[in-house]
């Protein structure tokens, strides 16, 4: 087993609304990522997959409140940390984070190198002007973009070309953990794989330790990352390899979800997408029993009332549901 | 709806707003009933008259009395009596006629009258004393002599066969009449004008006035920036361009100076209140247009707009059920501030004295305007401005603050 | 869940929307941009036809022309064999009973100030159906609501967007239904919905072009989603199509360079998804 990059220890968040509310988004989420791995989570909007990665960051503001839980990044915990510190101390070294409008928050008055040299100089406030450019230089070449982009404006530049410059001048400082949020959604699929192409060699290269990747597109998903987890009511249903959970998941949900994927390839023609009907539930007062219960065709009444703790199975799998991974996978197999 | 309406009422900027307008709509509505008549009635013959209650005197004297002693009253008579420049004189005549005062002060009625009686003299002649200032205080002294000394007034009359005075009766300083038993007291809280009117009756009524002109300004800019823009925003093309340049003609001539030229090409005998407040709304329509024009061009757009003619609705129904909904609360606004810049317009027309014709109602406006004429603001009458001063600035507070309120309802992105 | 559908045949039906040499040109001069250029096309009746292309293929244009929202600047599309003409506004509402739409974004696809009956009710009018009998009105109601799964009775003075997404383009559906247009044209609609419900529309798209015969013109940049639903395909890159024809021959086999391209950048499942072609300094 290799060194754990990033553990995540029952982390609760909460949305506070205007009328005073509580939103409970991510409620108990666990899990670890190790060096050189990557994570993927899934899951249908509002199921908490953005509430999870801006809650990762350890730095909170309106509406998202933190409730309890740790966030501990290579053996340093940052969950309890103040904003300034972890402004100061964690964001581009530690933890990295790239939202799906990433590109669009680029400064258009800005040439990209000002935005390297904020990077740069919030962790090292007397760095040289020619020691910043060098080193952009020598990590944009590595990463396949062109020198002159540093001295280009936003506006310049393609959608694509936008997207990978941010990842570049965010990962600058060689975070150990990425959390990247739907970073090739707004993209057609060619810079989409462009983009992904480049989030790979960061990892091969070494510049990111481990990444976090969500998005609600599987197939991307699959080949993106090495373990996927999903998400359901801010809740992890399901956790496994990519493999095991696209060919072989078990939570009805996650059946659902790999049952509803479309690819261009032989074969997708004559299968039947699954549906799953009805809609995830009001996060203000989940239900007290299985999130899931209201929408799965084998819920019993023990399903509603009593909550379902993570089960693990398998090789470091776990799921969340109380019917056995034997009975789950002969119904499926029946169907 | 009705979740919207319940929306801006929970916004406390509109709610303050509101209730002050409301407050203002309230007093113009009951006034009248307490105090009914023309407002422009001119009561007072002088100009100017102080805020304060008038008791007529006559009637007082035909009022029954009450003897009541009060140890304060010969007093307060003095204090009432001895202005501060007689004060002031006093003293400078105790100096010119060498007379040691010591730390004397000027407020201790009592001391001071205890040195003037003790000092003075109208024989004394102080060097550089003028004949007339030796006069002044001849009469000071006598007027102070006789609060002193006579307990009791006489009042005569004239007979009219002999011209002979004949006593009436007569009046002492412990005789009291109840301000209520007095037939005729007058409260004028805000005192009279130069015409010598009612202010606070003439300033509630002109308020209506100016309300109403705000609002008929309001409407008449509303109704023609709203169908130019969404004809130009909806049709497009041609009918756009003409439009927009139309618009933009408007827009660049300040729309304050086109209102003084079509005022004053009317002519002060056609201008009645409503005229002017047609002539304001016709130059404040050209933002509403723009506005209403780049709404209705982005709204165009969307799908819902494309549905409804895939379901072969008429442009009018389009506009109507499509359009106009999505673009009400803007409108809304657009009025609120529209009747409150209305106001706001009349009031400086009317300041420049192209206001409406003065003889029929009085507005805000040409209430300042007569104030201005009449020097109000040089001769201390504070009385016949600084309310409709005030009044103007509550209904323009009160209009801009249900806009913000209704704006932060409307765009999330102001929520605090 | 149910079987696979039986795929019927519909490619070689009589013609229903064709078009030759459609244009639209935007601008004029420097500024002239041409979103769709010369394209031509052949969809048959019952046919469920897909138009693929990226952002800026100009597909959302031909789209609008096909619906008759926006006028070609060139070119001829015929409707039913017969020169298509939409001159006046009563042709264009004569036009417009043959044909509909279901577009991307539910939530600004309906007026948010109408109820969902008074949506239902307009549709059922249009049909001429105004004269009949209330009750008649809402078992017709109630009949397209439970063709897409929803309960008419639920949704009585409720307002579109009490609904989920997934729900309102049932709803669009729905209206469909209660059309009955000859042909429909569906932009993107699945674009904004969760892969869950994503599969309940694309279903009950398929079952209404069973049940009624209606061509369905499916207007999407998802090749994989192209691939499942379609009949035919047409591949469209800068307002041309660059290959068209039946899904299996163009998905599986496809002859154009672009279609190549863009098959093979999309993530799949079963094949390695081969970033080794990918050049980061392409752009």
């Amino acid at each position: 087993m290799g060194k754990i990059m990033l553990e995540v220890k029952d982390l609760k968040t909460k949305y506070v609304t205007r009328f005073h509310e509580d939103v409970y988004a991510v409620d108990g989420v666990s899990f670890r990522i190790e060096e050189g791995k990557s994570l993927g989570v899934a899951g249908e909007s509002g199921c908490g997959k953005s509430t999870l990665a801006l809650s990762m960051m350890g730095y909170y503001f309106p509406p998202l409140h933190y409730i309890s839980g740790d966030i501990i990044i290579d053996g340093k915990d940052i969950s309890g940390l103040d904003p300034d510190t972890v402004r100061k101390t964690v964001l581009g070294t530690e933890i990295a984070y790239i939202p799906q409008a990433a590109m669009n928050a680029l400064n258009p008055t800005q040439k990209i190198i000002r935005f390297v040299e904020d990077v740069i100089r919030a962790h090292d406030p007397k760095a040289d002007r020619k020691e910043i450019r060098a080193r952009a230089e020598a990590r944009f070449a590595e990463l396949g973009l062109p020198a002159d982009v540093l001295d280009k404006h936003a506006v310049e530049l393609s959608g694509g070309m936008k997207q990978r410059t941010v990842i570049a001048v965010s990962t600058i400082l060689s975070p150990k953990v990425l959390i990247a949020d739907e970073p090739s959604s707004a993209l057609d699929v060619t810079s989409q794989k462009m983009v992904i192409k480049m989030l790979r060699e960061l990892m091969e290269k070494g510049y990111i330790k481990s990444m976090l990747f969500i998005t609600h597109e599987l197939p991307l998903l699959y080949n993106v990352t090495d373990d996927i987890m999903v998400m359901y009511a801010g809740q992890i249903v399901e956790k496994g390899s990519a493999k095991e959970m696209v060919f072989d998941p078990i939570h009805p949900y996650s059946h659902g979800l790999m049952g509803s994927i479309l690819v261009p390839e032989e074969g997708t023609r004559g299968t039947t997408l699954t549906a799953i009907p009805g809609t995830p539930p009001n996060l203000k007062k989940p239900p007290r029993g299985c999130r899931f219960a209201e929408r799965c065709r084998y819920a019993t009444d023990e399903c509603r009332y009593h909550a379902v703790a993570e089960k693990p199975f398998g090789e470091g799998r776990s799921y969340r549901c109380i019917l056995p991974v034997d009975k789950l996978r002969e119904v499926y197999e029946n169907e | 709806m009705k979740h919207t309406l319940r929306q801006v009422f929970h916004s406390s900027k509109f709610l303050v707003g509101f209730i002050i307008f409301l407050l203002i709509l309230l007093t113009i509505w009951i006034y009248p009933f307490f105090n009914p008549g023309n407002p422009l009635e001119m009561i007072g013959v002088g100009t100017f008259a102080r805020p304060g209650s008038y008791v007529s005197l006559y009637d007082a004297l035909n009022t029954s009395t009450e003897t009541l002693r009060l140890a304060d009253a010969d007093d307060k008579r003095l204090d009432k009596l001895l202005s501060d420049t007689d004060r002031i004189s006093m003293l400078d005549w105790f100096d010119s006629a060498g007379v040691d005062v010591g730390d004397l002060d000027i407020e201790d009625t009592d001391t001071l009258l205890d040195l003037w009686f003790a000092n003075y003299s109208s024989d004394l002649k102080p060097a550089g004393m003028t004949n007339a200032k030796r006069n002044y205080y001849k009469r000071l002294n006598n007027s102070l002599m006789q609060v002193r000394a006579a307990d009791t007034l006489t009042i005569t009359d004239v007979d009219e066969a002999t011209g002979d005075p004949v006593t009436k009766g007569t009046v002492t300083k412990t005789d009291y009449v109840n301000i209520g038993q007095v037939a005729n007291v007058k409260r004028l809280p805000l005192g009279t004008d130069n015409f010598g009117r009612d202010v606070l009756k003439e300033l509630v009524s002109a308020t209506g006035t100016s309300i109403i002109i705000g609002l008929i300004a309001g409407v008449v800019a509303t109704l023609i920036g709203l169908t130019l823009g969404l004809l130009a925003g909806y049709v497009g093309g041609l009918a756009d361009d003409i439009i927009m340049f139309i618009t933009n003609i408007f827009t660049v001539i300040p729309s304050f100076v086109l209102l003084i030229l079509i005022s004053y090409s009317i002519g002060q005998e056609q201008r009645g209140a409503s005229v002017v407040a047609i002539v304001i709304g016709f130059t404040s329509w050209t933002w509403t247009a723009r506005s209403v024009r780049s709404q209705v061009i982005s709204l165009r757009n969307r799908d819902h707009v494309n549905l409804s003619k895939l379901s072969g609705h008429s442009l009018v129904r389009i506009i109507a059920t499509d359009i106009l909904p999505y673009i009400a609360s803007y409108v809304v606004m657009a009025f609120i501030l529209q009747v409150s810049s209305g106001i706001l317009s009349e009031a400086q027309l009317s300041l420049l004295g192209l206001g409406p014709k003065t003889t029929v109602t009085p507005t805000l406006g040409l209430m300042m305007n007569w104030a201005m004429l009449y020097s109000a603001h040089t001769n201390g009458s504070w009385w016949a401005y600084f309310p409709v001063i005030l009044t103007i600035t509550l209904i323009s507070f009160s209009l801009n603050l249900m806009n913000t309120g209704l704006d932060q309802v409307f765009n999330p992105t102001l929520r605090d | 869940m149910s079987e696979a559908r039986e795929r019927r045949d519909y490619t070689d039906g009589p013609l229903c929307l064709s078009g030759r040499n459609v244009t639209k040109v935007f601008g004029l001069g420097e500024k002239k941009t041409v979103a769709v250029d010369h394209v031509d096309f052949d969809f048959h009746e019952g046919e469920f036809v897909s138009i693929v292309g990226e952002s800026g293929s100009g597909k959302t244009t031909l789209s609008k022309m096909l619906l008759g929202l926006l006028n070609s600047s060139e070119g001829e599309i015929f409707f039913e064999g017969k020169p298509r003409d939409i001159s006046t506004g009563r042709r264009k509402r004569e036009y417009w009973k043959g044909i509909q739409a279901i577009f991307q974004d539910p939530f600004s696809s309906f007026n948010v100030f109408h109820k969902i009956d008074s949506v239902l009710l307009d549709c059922i009018n249009m049909r001429g159906g105004r004269s009949l009998s209330r009750e008649k009105k809402i078992e017709l109601m109630t009949e397209a609501c439970s063709f897409v799964n929803l309960k008419f009775a639920e949704l009585t003075n409720k307002y579109p967007f009490e609904l989920s997404g997934g729900q309102m383009q049932r709803l669009m559906i729905a209206r469909i239904f209660l059309l009955k247009p000859r042909i429909l044209l569906a932009d993107e609609p699945t674009s904004m919905v969760d892969a869950c419900s994503r599969a309940t529309i694309l279903d009950m798209l398929l079952d209404l072009r069973d049940e009624t015969g209606m061509t369905i013109i499916f207007i999407t940049h998802d090749i994989g989603l192209a691939y499942y639903i379609s009949d035919t395909v047409y591949i469209m890159e800068h307002g041309r199509f660059v290959e068209s024809g039946r899904a299996d021959t163009v998905i599986l086999n496809p002859k154009a360079a672009y279609t190549k391209r863009l098959i093979s950048d999309v993530p799949k499942i079963h094949e390695e998804w081969d970033l080794s072609t990918v050049d980061l300094k392409a752009e």
